[in-house]
C-alpha cells in the first residue's frame, strides 16, 4: 500500500508541482516551437509520452543491470544520450513499418525529441533520486503528463492570442513567453498540493 | 647555403605571417563570439539552462564557465578529429566527444567545488543537449583548423558566461534586492521574489526577446543586415533544428 501512495505522490509532484517545462525549463524548444495550434500540440505531447517513458524504462534497466554491475556509474551521461538517442532512431524505423497511422500522427515530431533535454534529464533525475526501474517509469511517464497539458494550455492560449492587438516589439515570442510566465505564477498554486 | 638561408628565413617570414593570420583570426572569434554572435543575445541559442540557473549571478557565472570549458575543449577535439570522423556519422561522434567532456567536468565540480555543482544539479549533465555545443562543432569546429576552432569555443562560451551573469545579476537584483550575494539595494526596496523563482525566468526572457526585436526593426529600418538575430530557438523549432539541437542522430538522408 505504502509504494502505491508513494507513487500517487510521484504522479501528482512530477506532473503538477514541479512541471517540467514551468518549473524546470527542460523541453523549452517543443514548448515553445510547437504549440501554433491546440492539435499538433496535442500530437507533440503524445510523441512525448511514448518516448520519455520507453526511455526511462530503457535507462532504468541498463543503469541497474549494466552500469551498476560493472561499477561504471559515472559513465551514465554518455550512455543515457546515445541510448535515447539511438532508441528514438530504432522507434521512428519500427512505426514506419509496423504501425503506419501511428507513425503517420507522430513521425513528423520523433526526431524532434532525438535530443530533447527533457528526455536525457528524466533519465539523470530517476538515477539522481535513486528511484527504482518502475519508479522511474512512472516519475517519467507523469514528466511527461505534465509536458502535455503544459504545451496544450500554452496552443489554446496562443490560438485566442493571435486576434488580440499586441504591441509590434511583442509580437510573436515575447507575447508566448510572458504567458508561460503567467501559467508558471498558476501552477505555483499545485504546490500546496503535497 | 645562401639560398638555404634564404629559404628558411622565407619560411620564418611566411610562418609569421601565418601566426599573426592566426592571431587575428582568435581575436576576431573572441569577438564574434563574445558580441557579434553573442549565443544568447543575438542567436537564441541554449536558452533551457539559460532560464533555469539564471536564478543568481553566482549561478549564472558557474553555468557559464562550466559550459565554456566544454565547449572550448570539444570544439579543440572535434577540430583535431575532423579528418577522421566519417561524415554520416558525426553527430554521434561529436555528442560521445561532448559527454565526455561533460563527465569529466562533472566529477571535477563534485571533487573541488561540490556547492555549485549542488546548486546547477541536474543542469551540468545537460549541458550535453545544449544547442549552442552541438551547433558550434557542426558548423565552425567540423571545417575548420584546431587554433581557431578553441578560440571560437572560449568566445561563444565567454559570451554565454556574460549573458548568463547579466541575466542572473537582474533577477537577483529584483527577486532579492542583492548581487553576487551582497544586499545593495536600500530598506525600502521591498524584492520581487516571483523574479528569483521559475515564473521570472519567462518575464526576464521575455523583456529580452521584445528588447530584441525593437533592435531588430530598428536595424532592418536602417537597411542593416539582421538575419543572424534571433535565429535560435526564438522563431520555432525547425530553426533549431538548423543549430544541430534537434538534429537526427543518424542522418542518411541528407547523403543521399
Amino acid at each position: 500500500m505504502e509504494s502505491v501512495k508513494e507513487l500517487l505522490v510521484i504522479l501528482i509532484g512530477s506532473s503538477l508541482v514541479s512541471n517540467v517545462v514551468l518549473s524546470q525549463f527542460l523541453g523549452l524548444c517543443p514548448f515553445l516551437g510547437v504549440s501554433r495550434k491546440t492539435n499538433t500540440a496535442a500530437g507533440m505531447g503524445s510523441a512525448v509520452i511514448f518516448v520519455i517513458t520507453l526511455a526511462s524504462a530503457v535507462a532504468g534497466v541498463i543503469y541497474k543491470f549494466v552500469l551498476e554491475r560493472f561499477h561504471v556509474e559515472y559513465l551514465r551521461t554518455i550512455v543515457f544520450i546515445l541510448v535515447i538517442a539511438a532508441l528514438v532512431q530504432f522507434v521512428e524505423m519500427f512505426l514506419r513499418k509496423a504501425m503506419p497511422a501511428l507513425y503517420e500522427a507522430l513521425g513528423v515530431y520523433l526526431p524532434l525529441i532525438t535530443t530533447n533535454c527533457a528526455v536525457l534529464g528524466v533519465a539523470i533525475t530517476n538515477v539522481q533520486k535513486e528511484y527504482g526501474i518502475l519508479t522511474g517509469i512512472v516519475n517519467g511517464f507523469a514528466t511527461a503528463v505534465g509536458f502535455t497539458i503544459a504545451i496544450v494550455i500554452l496552443a489554446g492560449i496562443r490560438e485566442k492570442l493571435e486576434h488580440n492587438d499586441v504591441p509590434a516589439s511583442f509580437k510573436g515570442m515575447p507575447m508566448v513567453l510572458l504567458t508561460a510566465g503567467l501559467m508558471a505564477i498558476a501552477f505555483c498554486g499545485f504546490s500546496g498540493l503535497l | 647555403m645562401s639560398e638555404r638561408n634564404l629559404q628558411s628565413n622565407e619560411s620564418v617570414s611566411a610562418k609569421a605571417g601565418r601566426e599573426e593570420g592566426a592571431m587575428n583570426r582568435a581575436g576576431e572569434r573572441l569577438y564574434n563570439g563574445i558580441v557579434k554572435e553573442n549565443p544568447t543575445f543575438v542567436l537564441m541559442l541554449g536558452m533551457c539552462p539559460t532560464l533555469a540557473v539564471t536564478t543568481s549571478a553566482i549561478n549564472g557565472l558557474g553555468m557559464g564557465l562550466t559550459t565554456l570549458v566544454v565547449l572550448a575543449l570539444s570544439n579543440l577535439l572535434i577540430s583535431l578529429l575532423r579528418g577522421l570522423i566519417p561524415n554520416r556519422v558525426r553527430i554521434p561522434a561529436f555528442i560521445v566527444i561532448i559527454a565526455s567532456f561533460v563527465t569529466v567536468v562533472q566529477l571535477l565540480l563534485e571533487a573541488y567545488l561540490p556547492d555549485l555543482n549542488k546548486a546547477l544539479g541536474v543542469y551540468i549533465p545537460l549541458i550535453v543537449v545544449n544547442c549552442i555545443i552541438l551547433g558550434r562543432a557542426e558548423s565552425y569546429a567540423y571545417s575548420n583548423p584546431p587554433i581557431p576552432s578553441l578560440f571560437d569555443g572560449i568566445g561563444m562560451g565567454m559570451g554565454f558566461t556574460v549573458a548568463l551573469t547579466c541575466i542572473g545579476l537582474v533577477r537577483e537584483l529584483l527577486g532579492a534586492g542583492k548581487a553576487f550575494g551582497f544586499k545593495i539595494t536600500p530598506d525600502s526596496f521591498e524584492p520581487v521574489r516571483i523574479f528569483a523563482q521559475a515564473p521570472g525566468a519567462f518575464f526576464v526572457l521575455a523583456a529580452l526577446v521584445a528588447v530584441q526585436n525593437y533592435v531588430k526593426a530598428a536595424g532592418a529600418r536602417a537597411g542593416k543586415d539582421t538575419s543572424k538575430i534571433g535565429s535560435g530557438c526564438s522563431h520555432d523549432c525547425m530553426n533549431c533544428s538548423e543549430k544541430g539541437c534537434a538534429q537526427r542522430f543518424y542522418d542518411n538522408e541528407k547523403e543521399e
